[in-house]
């Protein structure tokens, strides 16, 4: 069976390995992502620059901004002395939001009232402005729960809501973001490296002579992407490593399992990457249609933005990238520990795919020059 | 009778609008050194490539080795040795692991293929040069090198497209007499050239302009049939009138 694979497979790994900078790139390029995101990326704002309007300077005003200060989303940088010099700040940049306390606040808290803290936001940044929003609303609320409890003499609460995050108890974006970047990081690197694999040796010349020989298309294809697998079973394993000794993201389900499906993956994507590569005439094409790949799977298979929240037709689009299963499939061992029971549909369709687009490259693929 | 290496029948390939092989009639007996000789574009080098399987043609038969080029171009492969006009092996390997690569696609049994290297080598020899980087040789050597690639696997019909190009007249002459060397032992050669000194060489040209054979036969002949003393005569009245 395929006799001539060796041989071509021999070849690609000495290549691969003498190319250094691109070695080095497939390596780097794991490490440096994971850092960026791990360390940079924070989907929780905390420490939103916040200017305070005290109008009523008494004990009440200042016990609700320190109530706004003690949720840790807030923090005062300066107090201002009137409303036009709070706008200014939040105009400047100074300050996103600004919390302003009436100068009747502690009177219509004393009469039983409703006294009224007015928060603004700079909502031009939609992330740190909504969890703003929420912490404020948090705020007001505890507030009237102790008020009312006081009063109707009753100190236990009628209901309370006990909520437990499971499998991210923190809630750390670090455990949501890096498993999901295993998956982007190989389609990304791997996409791109066999783009250019079989372009490369038309551009320099070396394909023409390859094909004069009995070398069969499948034997061809399957030697150029084989080396890659070692190349994408190394860069998974240092995201997994850094990932579990750095941001301390678990390993909760079985790792051998993992590395049994991510080789589907592996293979799936280098498969597309040379279907990429039967499509282009030149490098600079690949590059051009890989890059074009990169986007839709950072924003539509779930790595950052829940699909649910998609419109319908995203959701389609996400669907037919694999990396949308296999984000199921890292998350669901590395975070829930679930097994084959759970996982089957995700194997089947990543096998589907693997097979799928090996197929298509070799149809693509002919063994002329034009 | 026995039937010719290479034989074609109103071989036709178009690119499009332009016709760059018309209708060409060619026989080739084995172990002869066929010379295709003619200006640049008048289809030498496409003729080669689809005798070789690496493009269709348009219409008309052709066969090498005893199979048809369109129907059984794998069977072709395994019998045939190519050397491209522009070098096709790896500037990033050694002598020996580009040797290696095409010895083991050409299923040079797994036995046999040490021996077979080495008797290339030696032929050719390359003992010297194994661990270098072919993107450091030099063009003679990178030339000798290709030939070895084509030769591992004891092609019947070997095609030679401008096999000298960037090559100093020493190593030329020495290429030659390689080249005669393996016609004697039965190899049939079918190369396309520039140089009158190799088309000389030969035991019978072709002479092609504008995508068909204008003349066929041996040296001395093409040269009367076209009206030249010489056959560099000949190839230049071909060219002024293909110019006009």
């Amino acid at each position: 069976m395929m006799p001539r694979f060796w041989p071509m497979f021999r070849k690609e790994f000495i290549q691969m390995r003498r190319d250094r900078l691109t070695l080095g790139i497939m390596i780097g390029i794991p490490v440096l992502q994971l850092l960026l995101f791990g360390f940079a990326i924070q989907t929780d704002v905390k420490n939103i620059p916040t200017v305070v309007v005290d109008e009523s300077r008494t004990p009440a005003s200042r016990d609700i901004v320190a109530a706004f200060q003690n949720t840790g989303n807030f923090r005062i940088v300066a107090y201002v002395n009137s409303r036009a010099e709070l706008n200014r700040a939040i105009e400047a940049s100074e300050a996103q939001a600004g919390i302003i306390v009436p100068e009747d606040y502690p009177r219509n808290l004393a009469r039983g009232l409703t006294a009224t803290v007015q928060v603004v936001v700079d909502a031009s940044d939609p992330l740190s402005s909504q969890s703003a929003l929420a912490a404020a609303a948090g705020v007001a609320q505890s507030r009237n729960l102790a008020i009312l409890s006081a009063a109707a003499r009753r100190p236990a609460l009628p209901v309370e809501t006990r909520v437990r995050p499971r499998y991210n108890p923190g809630l750390r974006s670090a455990v949501f973001i890096v498993p999901g970047l295993v998956g982007v990081i190989l389609t990304i690197t791997l996409i791109l490296v066999t783009a250019m694999a079989i372009v490369r040796e038309r551009e320099r010349g070396t394909l023409e002579q390859l094909i004069v020989t009995p070398i069969q298309k499948t034997e061809l294809m399957l030697g150029k992407i084989a080396p890659y697998v070692g190349v994408g079973l190394v860069q998974m394993s240092l995201v997994l490593i850094i990932g579990r000794f750095v941001f301390d993201v678990p390993l909760t389900g079985n790792v051998l399992l993992l590395y049994c499906l991510s080789l589907i993956f592996i293979v799936a994507s280098l498969s597309l990457g040379l279907f990429v590569s039967t499509l282009v005439k030149t490098q600079q094409q690949a590059m051009q249609v890989s890059f074009f790949f990169v986007l839709p799977n950072i924003l539509l298979s779930g790595f950052m933005f829940p699909r649910a929240a998609m419109p319908e037709v995203f959701q389609w689009i996400g669907a037919a990238l694999p990396l949308t299963h296999f984000l199921k499939v890292l998350r669901g061992i590395l975070l829930r520990g679930v097994g084959m029971e759970a996982l089957w549909p995700e194997t089947l369709i990543l096998l589907g795919f693997a097979v799928g687009l090996i197929g298509l490259a070799v149809r693509r693929f002919h063994k002329t020059l034009d | 009778m026995t039937q010719p290496a290479v034989e074609t029948r109103q071989l036709t390939r178009r690119f499009g609008e332009l016709v760059a092989v018309k209708a060409l009639d060619l026989a080739v007996p084995q172990g002869e050194v066929f010379g295709l000789l003619g200006p640049n574009g008048s289809g030498k080098t496409t003729t080669i490539r689809m005798l070789c399987g690496l493009l269709e043609p348009t219409s008309g038969t052709a066969t090498v080795a005893g199979f048809d080029v369109a129907r059984e171009p794998d069977r072709i492969k395994e019998r045939i040795g190519y050397m491209s006009q522009k070098f096709g092996l790896y500037d990033d390997l050694t002598v020996a692991e580009n040797l290696d690569f095409y010895a083991g696609i050409y299923g040079v049994g797994n036995g046999a293929r040490h021996g077979r290297v080495n008797e290339v080598i030696g032929f050719l020899g390359l003992g010297g040069r194994l661990e270098q980087l072919v993107g450091t040789l030099s063009g003679g050597w990178k030339q000798r090198l290709a030939l070895g690639s084509a030769l591992l696997h004891k092609p019947a019909v070997l095609f030679l497209d401008e096999p000298t190009a960037g090559v100093d007249p020493a190593a030329r002459r020495g290429f030659w007499r390689t080249i005669k060397t393996l016609a004697e032992a039965g190899t049939t050669v079918l190369v396309t050239t520039h140089y009158m000194d190799e088309a000389e060489r030969c035991d019978r040209l072709g002479l092609m302009s504008r995508g068909h054979l204008i003349a066929v036969g041996t040296p001395a002949e093409v040269a009367a049939h076209v009206g030249g003393a010489t056959l560099e005569d000949a190839f230049i009245i071909l060219q002024e009138r293909d110019e006009r």
